[in-house]
């Protein structure tokens, strides 16, 4: 075989690989170096300005000890399981019973899937509204005659974060709804079918069958909601702005204020740098799952 | 590459469009001056402006400071500079302007004879760094007042307090009327401005220099500073009911009588005057709390971005000059509830409380506000202490005054 006949495998589809240039300089210059200078910065002491003054592990130690990014974390983790656990369970009941062939599949579709069109901020100030304990849910109940009734979750410091988690709830069960139909969608019949030859339930079917087949379709929903979870900010803003006192501070808004109102830079970074680390907990296995394991196969 | 086409373009309208009228230079200003009174006295600094034969391009940003000044500091950073900016004099540009991208005023200043007219000479001082200055001050800001709602203490029954201990001492029988004793909003800001306004009436001007401009931890954690503790656990008591953000709001509430009064700057007197109440008939100020009548000299100031444009460098002079004005600070003073920088300047206008204020200041009673002693770092962390002292009523005084002398022990 000659040389000209086998082209080299750098060669291969050229067209395809001049395209995606600018996507991988892209991806390296702003996402990878953008990040190695980040991190590289959060070990400086930089204010307004950057500047490659270099203090040490200085600005982790003091995120590490400020009662704000404690309380972060804490709501970050209750804002996390709750939103996980509970998108996870309703996304796939309702999906579920969308798939039972019922009318009206498409009008139920677009409603459960509606309030994900609307931002964080309109969603977040919707919910503020309705849980404003005068003129909400908790002041319409009042109004009825149950004077006694006491809902106000947003102006409670112990249970604020768990207002926050209804409206994110609200808002982003939608997608995962349609993320799991999308699922159900592709499980052939045939395996209903002998499902219910064989007598299954219908519940165990779902729990023992059906839902160890969609494995891809979790991790998917798994990765597109953590990372959600991670980069909650907006939704606070818009419901309490951290309040009340700091009762509902999530980390990336600590990263935001400490960056921009408190002009400190350094103190941002290390804070957004912890952010990416837990950010690779979760993305680093996931890819590990998705793309090494295909090779095995 | 788009952004610089984009960029060309616009300018391309802009220039056709102003091509027209004379050779009046654009400068733009930005600011956070967007409430009813506020907008009115930017307005009057817009008039003085155009007269000059130049045009003012206002550009204004709605929120606080806290919302505006990022905005401001990344368009000056990024290689956009606006003609000039707000900033509350202190330490707020003060980067920027040891990177070299704020102009030097000194010329102008020099040739204006500024440090002989403005008063009091802390202003031009905030606004100087080695030697050079760097900004315009246009007006005094003063955090130390207790906005006291007549009709409130009557329906309570009881005189209306004449400082800080016997509005405490009122705060039991303004509870059973159903009236909100003290009206803090939620924001960040009001609960540490609530604090340090304390510190400086309850604890007495030497306890908050040398808390805020010593940076003396020990002394923060003893028991001067913790009477002032004492007396915010009292106001955290007293405005535990009341349930609103903005600070216009809690002064809405003190307006209307829902709350007994409110600890707020001197740009309250502006709601007041629009809901069309009469100082000392609707209402009572009390600066220093009744306690310790001092004002602390915070207040806004332009700063020029360095220009590479001839003209508009020639344009930024001319603001610079105008700002000082003696006419035009009467004007824009007037309207915005604050007090000149000038001392020669006639305000016969001015209602009860300006006038307490400016009584303060001739005698010379000020000091220098937070603004201008500590970086916006510590300024932040004490927001985030403050806010959550105001908002959880288990946090304990000692635990609040332990965590306050760690901040002074880092401040800078």
């Amino acid at each position: 075989m000659s040389k000209s006949e086998r082209p080299s495998r750098l060669f291969r589809n050229l067209n395809a690989k001049v395209a995606s240039i600018p996507m991988i300089l892209t991806a390296l210059v702003v996402f990878v170096g953008g990040t190695a200078w980040t991190v590289l910065y959060s070990f400086t002491n930089s204010k307004l300005l950057p500047r490659l003054n270099f203090v040490g592990l200085d600005q982790y130690y003091r995120l590490w000890a400020t009662p704000r990014w404690l309380i972060s974390i804490e709501n970050l983790l209750i804002y996390g399981v709750i939103s996980l656990v509970f998108s996870l369970v309703i996304g796939f009941i309702l999906a579920a019973l969308l798939d039972q062939k019922i009318r009206f599949e498409d009008t139920f579709r677009t409603i459960f899937l509606y309030p994900f069109a609307l931002s964080f901020i309109v969603t977040g100030l919707v919910w503020q509204w309705l849980l404003n304990p005068d003129f909400g849910i908790q002041g319409v109940i009042r109004r009825l005659g149950w004077t006694s009734f006491d809902f106000d979750p947003l102006y409670n410091s112990s249970i604020v974060i768990y207002g926050i988690s209804i409206a994110a709830l609200w808002q982003g069960t939608g997608l995962i709804m349609c993320l799991m139909l999308a699922g159900l969608r592709g499980i052939d019949e045939d395996i209903w079918k002998a499902a219910r030859v064989d007598g299954i339930p219908m519940w165990k079917t779902y729990l023992f069958i059906i839902i160890p087949m969609m494995r891809p379709v979790f991790i998917t929903t798994l990765v597109i909601i953590a990372s959600g979870i991670v980069k909650v900010y907006d939704l606070v803003v818009a419901q309490t702005s951290g309040g009340p006192g700091i009762a509902s501070e999530v980390p990336a808004k600590y990263v935001y204020d400490y960056m921009f109102f408190a002009q400190n830079l350094g103190q941002g970074f290390a804070a957004s740098t912890m952010m990416l680390l837990s950010v690779m907990i979760v993305i680093v296995p996931w890819a590990y799952l998705e793309f090494g394991g295909r090779k095995r196969v | 590459m788009r952004y610089k086409l984009l960029t060309a373009a616009l300018a391309a309208t802009a220039a056709l469009q102003f091509a027209g009228p004379a050779a009046a230079t654009d400068l733009e200003v930005t600011h956070w001056w967007t409430s009813g009174g506020e907008a009115a006295a930017v307005a009057e600094l817009a008039k003085a402006f155009d007269a000059t034969g130049n045009h003012w391009v206002d550009g204004a940003i709605a929120g606080s400071g806290g919302t505006a000044r990022p905005i401001m500091i990344s368009r000056i950073t990024g290689g956009d500079p606006m003609g000039a900016t707000q900033f509350n004099h202190g330490r707020q540009a003060e980067e920027l302007v040891q990177a070299g991208l704020m102009r030097d005023l000194t010329d102008v200043a020099t040739k204006g004879k500024w440090t002989e007219v403005v008063r009091p000479k802390s202003l031009l001082d905030s606004c100087t760094i080695d030697g050079k200055i760097y900004c315009v001050p246009v007006n005094i800001h003063s955090w130390q007042w207790l906005w006291l709602s007549n009709d409130a203490f009557q329906k309570a029954g009881v005189p209306v307090p004449k400082d800080w201990n016997e509005y405490v001492a009122a705060a039991p029988a303004l509870e059973k009327a159903g009236i909100v004793p003290l009206a803090v909003g939620g924001q960040a800001w009001q609960s540490s401005g609530a604090f340090d306004v304390l510190l400086a009436a309850v604890g007495g001007t030497d306890t908050f220099l040398k808390v805020y401009k010593d940076k003396d931890a020990k002394f923060a954690a003893g028991p001067e500073v913790a009477k002032v503790f004492k007396a915010a656990d009292d106001a955290r008591k007293m405005a535990k009911n009341t349930n609103v953000q903005d600070w216009n709001q809690a002064t809405n509430m003190v307006i209307t009588g829902k709350a007994g009064g409110q600890i707020m700057g001197d740009w309250a007197q502006g709601e007041f005057q629009v809901a069309g109440k009469t100082a000392g008939k609707d209402y009572t100020c009390l600066p220093g709390l009744g306690l310790n009548e001092v004002i602390a000299t915070g207040g806004d100031a332009f700063y020029f971005p360095v220009l590479k444009d001839a003209d508009k460098s020639k344009a930024q002079e001319v603001l610079a000059e105008t700002l000082l004005d003696p006419k035009t600070q009467v004007a824009f003073n007037l309207k915005k509830g604050s007090l000149p920088v000038r001392s020669d300047v006639d305000l016969n206008a001015a209602n009860d409380c300006m006038k307490k204020g400016l009584a303060i200041l001739a005698k010379g009673a000020v000091i220098p506000w937070t603004d201008q002693l500590l970086s916006q770092d510590s300024q932040k962390q004490k927001e985030d202490l403050f806010s959550e002292f105001f908002a959880k009523p288990e946090m304990t005084v000692e635990e609040a005054q332990k965590r306050f002398a760690a901040i002074i022990a880092t401040a800078d």
